[in-house]
């Protein structure tokens, strides 16, 4: 019995991330929610949270186990109601999936713990909504599907919806109106890319794209290239870089503390298809849509990297200043993507993780400190000292260091490899001037910030000290925080994980061995581009033979 | 006048009329440009499966079949438009119970308290 069961566990391992937030927000859905403080601290919020908390951790293990079988080279493919690729949808995990789930899971065990210390009894169905966004962001990462990545690109963005504006106010649904409008414009300008990449592939598989990419004429190439274009249009809004990132800083300042955490991750997603589509897909070997991208991310990169560091040193709310870091890590990260070498993306998917993590961590910390302040909040002037100045003091100075680039923490190796890793290519004076000054601007920043709430303060009247002093809230953020700073003590076995993932990307052979295999033989027909079932069948794309 | 013609010139109107009314301040105009342009996307994600006369729209035995797939594509982004159109809705009026005001901005243009406390957050 518990083999069989075991068949089945590992069977379906692959959906499970999916399935898991699924099941659980239905459940908590179900059971209900009365809503409101009133009822803080009774038994239905406790259940709710012990729901929860059970599946954050259950979901965390398994995106470990997925992660441990991908570091091997694994490649797992999950046919979703077992209809092959190219004619059904497929869940694939690779290194990179499987990495990035990690990353999402882990991040939300303790930015759930910190929620469950007050903020989701501030508004109704806090718990069902993170579990539907975890739903849609661990679905984006495994699908293998391009129209899959929409529907759940919209998955995530109903729950983040919903989020931004718990605990309402009128900041939060100015922010929430704009973020949604936008979000929707560009969910539009993705269905009109895909539309263009299907009328000229004749498919929205990854795998089989990857494929018949390399096969399109001239003319057809310039079609796909644009089709490309857009998708990197509605990436780069999620992404948020150059000239779409002005949504971000007020929409992270206005959201509640723990959303803004979780947030971290979706800007990710953005990244994370961006390497998908234009540095795998149309990546070398690419035919005539080879690298569309290439003249756009490197300039995009920097340019968002000096506008988010810009937009650091004018801030004049901490939360507001951890939003626009946020913007230059994002552009460290395309900048590091536009150099395509695979040195630079290996690079990128370190400093990703890195930034990822201490995003969180410092949104968390904003909210600490700003509630320790009393009512001048997380507003950069002089005010009553913080309850606990040390402890906060140094989580702020790590989490900055690190930001920052200082060595030894994670943030210097990172942007350290992305330097290392441009050194030959042409573009590697406008890399290193850039990261390197915007990196001193950056300690500026924070060291102006972290002088005005540590140490400029004004006599302390008494009321405030103990003022969200809570144990719970402070672990949450010192493990998030400790998370981060042990990727540069994991650094090593990292950075050999992101190369072989890189190679892995490269491999667009072996990718689609894995993905199209059982169709690629000559028993299976597609009809693509399409011409109405009458005599012109064309052999699909072969797995094998690319 | 081809059939590509009439559609594609109809999926540029309304796309354009869509983004006019996305630009507007208020919010319900805001929430029209939204439809609009979705019922333009929808049509053109249909129309690249190409065109198709006396054909029948799912597979059959004999004779030629439109591409099924684009009706699927539209299918999902049908349904997922309905929800956001509603959210966005739903959105909007509580907005406009919040701050007094139909401005996307959350106050009218020019509203001196409106732009102190944006200044201000």
């Amino acid at each position: 019995m518990s083999e069989f069961l075991n068949a089945i566990f590992s069977l379906h391992l692959p959906v499970l991330p999916v399935l898991l937030p699924l099941f659980t927000a239905a459940a908590l859905l179900l059971l209900g929610d009365d809503g409101g403080e009133a009822n803080h601290g009774g038994r239905l919020l406790r259940r709710r949270r012990l729901i929860s908390m059970a599946s954050a951790l259950l979901g965390a293990v398994l995106a470990w186990r997925l992660m441990s079988e991908a570091a091997v080279g694994t490649l797992t493919v999950y046919p979703l109601g077992g209809w092959p690729a190219p004619f059904g949808i497929v869940l694939v995990i690779d290194r990179l999936s499987a990495m990035m789930l990690a990353l999402t899971w882990t991040i939300a065990v303790p930015v759930l713990w910190y929620a469950a210390g007050g903020w989701d009894a501030h508004g109704r169905h806090f718990h069902t909504m993170f579990h539907f966004l975890l739903m849609g962001v661990s679905g984006a990462f495994v699908t293998g599907d391009l129209f899959n990545l929409f529907v759940f690109f919209e998955v995530l963005l109903i729950a983040s919806y919903v989020l931004l504006v718990h605990g309402q106010g009128r900041a939060r649904f100015k922010a929430g109106v704009h973020y949604v409008v936008l979000n929707l414009v560009a969910s539009a300008l993705f269905l009109v890319g895909l539309a263009i990449i299907y009328g000229v592939a004749g498919t929205l598989n990854m795998a089989d794209l990857a494929l018949r990419v390399a096969q399109l004429g001239p003319q057809q190439a310039a079609l796909f290239k644009a089709g490309a274009m857009l998708l990197l249009v509605v990436f780069g809004l999620k992404a948020a870089i150059v000239p779409l990132y002005l949504w971000l800083p007020g929409t992270y300042a206005a959201a509640s503390a723990p959303v803004a955490a979780m947030f971290a991750i979706m800007t990710k997603v953005g990244v994370y298809s961006i390497i998908r589509v234009h540095a795998v897909i149309l990546g070398d070997g690419a035919g005539h849509a080879a690298l569309a991208a290439e003249p756009w991310l490197l300039p995009v990169g920097l340019l968002t990297i000096a506008l988010g560091v810009l937009g650091a040193l004018a801030a004049h709310s901490l939360a507001r200043l951890v939003s626009y870091l946020t913007v230059a890590s994002v552009g460290t990260i395309v900048t590091a993507i536009g150099l395509f070498t695979p040195a630079a993306l290996s690079a990128a998917l370190y400093y990703m993780m890195h930034s990822t993590l201490v995003a969180a961590a410092l949104f968390l910390l904003v909210e600490l400190v700003a509630t320790q302040r009393g009512t001048a909040s997380d507003r950069l002037q002089p005010a009553a000292p913080v309850a606990q100045p040390v402890l906060l003091g140094i989580m702020t100075l790590l989490g900055s260091a690190s930001v920052a680039g200082l060595p030894p923490l994670p943030g210097f190796l990172g942007k350290l490899m992305i330097l290392e890793s441009s050194a030959l290519t042409p573009a590697h004076a406008w890399v290193w001037s850039v990261v390197l000054v915007t990196s001193v601007m950056t300690l500026v920043g924070l060291a102006r910030a972290g002088a005005i709430l540590f140490w400029n303060v004004l006599p302390a009247d008494g009321q405030h000290a103990r003022a969200g002093r809570s144990s719970r809230l402070t672990l949450a953020t010192l493990g998030l925080l400790s998370l981060s700073l042990l990727l540069a003590v994991a650094a090593s076995p990292l950075k050999r994980y992101t190369d072989a993932a890189v190679v892995q990307l490269a491999d667009r052979a072996a990718y689609a061995k894995a993905v199209l295999g059982p169709v690629g033989g000559t028993a299976a027909q597609t009809t693509r581009p399409y011409r109405g079932g009458e005599g012109e069948v064309i052999l699909p794309a072969r797995g094998d033979k690319p | 006048m081809s059939l590509e013609f009439l559609v594609a010139s109809g999926i540029g109107v309304v796309t354009a009329t869509g983004i006019y009314l996305i630009l507007r301040g208020r919010t319900w105009p805001v929430v029209l440009g939204l439809s609009l342009l979705g019922y333009a996307v929808n049509v053109f994600i249909f129309a690249m499966g190409r065109l198709w006369q006396d054909a029948a729209p799912i597979l059959s035995a004999t004779g030629r079949v439109a591409d099924p797939l684009p009706q699927a594509l539209v299918l999902t982004a049908i349904v997922i438009g309905f929800a956001t159109t509603g959210f966005v809705i739903e959105l909007a009026l509580r907005s406009r119970h919040e701050s007094g005001s139909d401005h996307v901005d959350g106050h009218e243009p020019g509203h001196r308290a409106g732009k102190a406390r944006d200044e201000a957050a």
